[in-house]
Parts: structure tokens; sequence; C-alpha cells
């Protein structure tokens, strides 16, 4: 009798601290935030009263909100799209016998096990208008000195650098470890018929890697979705005096995570940032939702 | 191939560079910073700059906190997700596959935006401010439980606790005897990838508390956020902040990478 207790229960206890930690600290949080998100509920006030959808209304009439999401967009396909390719590119030329394969596997993940924090720090001073070393190297071209946080552009460029760099080694090593179960028979064969380097890569690799490339896709893509620390740091290291929320003076790098955490933390409008936070929600699952479509239909066959 | 060598070569060059030049600007003092050319080569200045840090920000605290805070997630992360990957691998009970791939999916739930709650959760219990809202959620995650699941039903032989029961093991003691020191090597490199990512963590600790009782993170940025643009305590608070990272990774940067790429083939 107590062996079948012991084998029938103990499996839920053990797999239970993962479930109960995640419906505690990760779903009622998420759930909740839709509550709230009906209110006037700030953090000093005792009192919350039901507003029904208004906080949506003055969201969606929010012109800096509409800005936010601009910028998510834009930051986040500047910093994704070139990534993806050059990682899937990277892996296929790690993707053979090679001397020093574990020193250059290594090189890949350095930026990756380097903090965000620390990446900003360094990237704004190398991003720096006066004595900034990319300047410097710029000049050498004939280029003037370039103020990378003033402007739109120049600021999402030098956000998506600092996003690629920390981000395309660690990702050409998940293409990587899925290239190596690519059965060699194939490559064999296609070189016996002549197809090139980049024919089988386009041809071959791709396609039979598929399942992880809509991987990857999907988790940048909510990752993308969610940017804040860099436009957070960003703005405090270029800008001087504080940090700075708003993602520089004009809100030129400001990100949806950032204005909602703007309302909600230092403006303590819980109600409001709730609003924002949920809207962001349904932008993520969508821009999921798509990203999904789109990578299900590579094929490859291109060239 | 002579050109795969020489693009892998520039990648690694690339990838190496701001960190060598950040180490560059911390061992300088701040009038080098408006040389041109800019100064490639360390300067003598590093450990004065290191002290400045200190002066600055409550650094010893910081990395006193962030030393607690990741270890004690990371030893929770091995033991829950061995225990939870054991059950999921090795045990039959009702449910099993739906859970798991809950589990998994709960790896693409943007939990970012639940911050809010979380935040007001944080007061209800008296947490802000403290090291218990950063380690309690993170006790355990799916990415772990996912991984030690991968590898126990590979590596974990079924006949190993076959036996272990027809030695009157209970499943605690299956788990404890046969299935823990089987599992030494995962869990060690899922140990290793949790406390980096717990170290480098900064959004939430930025969150929850409070600069007078930071993480290295969270000093980090206040070190970067102040109302003169000093890079040169900025890089030096980071080369000093990321040296124990490092250092792991140069030791067992081949098991980590090993374990990254393991827990993606079927990801």
């Amino acid at each position: 009798m107590r062996h079948t207790l012991d084998t029938r229960v103990s499996p839920y206890a053990y797999v239970a601290p993962f479930f109960l930690l995640f419906a505690a600290f990760g779903l009622f949080p998420l759930a909740y935030t839709a509550w709230v998100s009906l209110h006037e509920w700030t953090l000093l006030e005792e009192e919350q009263t039901f507003v029904g959808l208004r906080n949506y209304g003055t969201l969606l009439a929010d012109g800096y909100f509409w800005n936010a999401t601009f910028n998510t967009l834009s930051i986040g396909i500047l910093s994704t799209a070139p990534q993806l390719v050059l990682a899937i590119w990277l892996a296929h030329l790690l993707n053979r016998r090679l001397r020093f394969q574990t020193l250059f596997r290594i090189s890949l993940l350095v930026p990756n096990v380097t903090s965000v924090v620390a990446v900003v720090v360094i990237f704004s001073q190398l991003f720096g208008r006066d004595f900034g070393m990319i300047n410097w190297v710029l000049s050498w071209f004939g280029a003037g000195r370039i103020d990378w946080a003033a402007g739109t552009a120049t600021s999402h460029l030098a956000l998506s650098v600092m996003i690629m760099w920390r981000w395309t080694g660690y990702n050409a090593l998940i293409f990587l470890a899925a290239m190596q179960a690519v059965p060699r028979e194939l490559y064999e064969a296609a070189t016996l018929d002549g197809a090139g380097n980049l024919r089988q890569l386009v041809r071959i690799t791709v396609p039979m890697i598929r399942p992880t490339i809509i991987f990857v896709v999907i988790v940048s893509t909510i990752g993308a979705m969610q940017i804040i620390a860099e436009p957070l740091l960003f703005g405090s290291g270029t800008t001087g005096g504080g940090t700075m929320v708003t993602g520089g003076p004009d809100r030129q790098f400001q990100t949806l995570a950032l204005y909602v955490y703007e309302h909600a933390f230092t403006k303590f409008d819980f109600g409001y940032a709730s609003a924002a936070s949920w809207v962001m929600f349904l932008f993520v699952v969508i821009a999921a939702g798509v990203n999904f479509l789109v990578s299900r239909r590579v094929k490859g066959g291109v060239i | 191939m002579r050109l795969r060598y020489l693009t892998l070569t520039a990648v690694a060059f690339f990838s190496a560079f701001p960190l060598y030049y950040s180490v560059v600007v911390a061992s300088r003092h701040n009038s080098a910073l408006a040389q041109v050319p800019p100064p490639l080569l360390p300067g003598g200045n590093f450990f004065a700059n290191v002290a400045r840090v200190f002066d600055t920000v409550p650094f010893g605290l910081a990395l006193l906190n962030s030393v607690i805070v990741a270890g004690s997630i990371s030893v929770a992360v091995m033991f829950f997700s061995t225990l939870a990957g054991f059950a999921f691998s090795k045990l039959r009970f009702r449910g099993r596959n739906a859970m798991l791939v809950i589990t998994v999916a709960t790896m693409m739930v943007p939990a970012q935006l639940g911050i809010i709650p979380l935040y007001m959760l944080m007061i209800k219990l008296e947490w802000t401010g403290t090291n218990y809202a950063l380690i309690v959620p993170a006790l355990v995650n799916a990415f772990g439980v996912f991984f030690m699941t991968q590898y126990l039903s590979r590596a974990l032989p079924t006949e190993l606790l076959e036996a272990g029961r027809v030695d009157g093991c209970t499943t605690w003691g299956l788990f404890w005897h046969v299935v823990l020191p089987a599992a030494r090597p995962a869990a060690a490199v899922l140990g290793m990838l949790t406390f980096m990512s717990a170290w480098n963590d900064y959004f939430w600790p930025l969150v929850v508390l409070t600069p007078d009782n930071p993480t290295v993170q969270v000093a980090l940025s206040s070190l970067a956020s102040g109302y003169v643009n000093d890079y040169v305590l900025g890089l030096a608070g980071t080369a000093v902040g990321t040296l124990p990272l490092v250092l792991i990774f140069a030791l067992f940067g081949k098991q980590i990478i090993g374990g990254i790429m393991q827990g993606a083939v079927k990801g």
C-alpha cells in the first residue's frame, strides 16, 4: 500500500515546484495585469476605482505609445533579421572539420556571457560622438562626427549593433547544433553533382534545419518585442543625468517595454502601464504568429 | 578554405575587441580618452580606477549580493530541475506528456509583461529591496527542467533504477542514491549557465532593489548613469563585474558550449 502511494504520488510532487512557482510568479502576474489595467490604480493610493477600458482609450490616443511601437519594430527588425542570416552563415562556416574549432566557438559565445549593462557601457563609449572609436574609424572614410544617440535612424542602428553583438554567436551555436544532425551523405552527393558551397547551404542545410530556424525566429521575435535594458542604459550613458526612461530627449529610441517602465516605475501609474503591457502582449502574439507563418514558408531553393 | 579561417578570425576579433578595449579604457586616465588616435594599449591606472568604483557605489556589497543571489539560484535550479527531470524522463504518471509540453511552452511566455503585479506581490510580501525578491521567483525554470529531462532520458539507464527498486528503494531513495550522482555532469553545466544568467540579470533587480543595496549589474548601471559621463569609472566597474564570469567561462567554456548546443538540438 505504501509502495503504491509512493509511486503514484511522488512524480507529481517532483514536478510540482516548477508548476507552483510558474503559477505564482509567472502566470498569475500576467493574468492579473489584465485586471489592474481596468482600474485607476497607482502605487500611492489605497483605493482603486474600476474604470473599464478607459486606460486603453487613453493609451491608443497617445502619440508616444505609437512612437514606441514604431521604435520597437524598427529596432527589432534591424537587430534580428541580419543577425539570423549572419548566424546561419557562421554556423555553416563552423560546420566542418576545422582547426581551432573550440577557440572559434568560445569567441562566438563570449559576447553572450557579457552582461547587457556591460555591453551598453562599452558600446556607448565606442559610439561616442567626440572620442568614440567608431567615429574615428569612419573618419578615415571622410565621414563627419556622427551623434549616434541623437538621431532616430542612427540610435536604432547603434542599439541594433549592440543586440547583434550579444546574440549572433549564441544563435550561431544553436544553428550549428542543428546542422550537425544533418546527414553527411547529403553534402557528399551534392558535391558529386557539382553543387557549390552556397548552393549547398541554401538547398540542403536551410531546409534540413527548418524546425530550428522557426524556433529561433519565434524566440528572437518574442525577445525583440521586449527590448528594454539597451535603450534604458543607452539613454542614461549618452545623455548624462540619471536614467533616461524616455529613450533619448526626443523619445527617438523609447521602446514599448521602456514606455511601460516609464509609466509603471517613474510615474507609478500601474493601471495605465498594465494596459500598455497587455496591448504589448497582444503585439508579441501577433508578431510571433506572423513570423511563424513566414519562417514556415522558408524552403530554400532560391539559388 | 583560407577564406573560412579569415572570416572566422575576423568574427573572433570583433567578438573580443570591445571587451579588450573596455579594459584599455578602464586602465587609463580620463584625459586619455580625448586623444586622437584613441589609446590601443592598457595603461597603468586600472587599480586606481577600481578603487574609485568602490568609493562611488557600494560595490563590495553588490558583489556579495550577486554571489548570494546567483549562488542560491544555481543550487536550487540544479536540484529542482533534476528532480522534475527525473519524474519526466523515468517515472510513469498520468498527464506526463501533456505536462512536459506545457513546461516547454511556458518558455515562450513573455513573463516580463507581468512585472507590475509581480512588483505589487513583492510589496505585499515585504520583499522589495531584499535578495528574496530575486531568489524565490527564480528557484526553478522551464529551461532547467527540460534540459535535465533530456539528459536523464538519454544518460540514465532504466535498469539501474529497476535494480534500485528491487533493493527496496523508495522513489525518493532512487532519486538520492541513483539519479543525483548520475545527473552530476549535466547539472554542473546547468548550474554554470544559471549562475551566469542570474549574475547578468538586470531589469528585475533594477525594478525591485534600491541603489544602496544593489547587485553588481544594478551598481554598474548607477555608475554608468551618473551625472558626469565618466566612461573610465563605468568601464573599470564593468571589468571587475565581468571578471568572475570570464573566469568561469575560460575554465569551463567547452562544457558550457556543449550544454547550450545539447539543450538546443531538440528545442
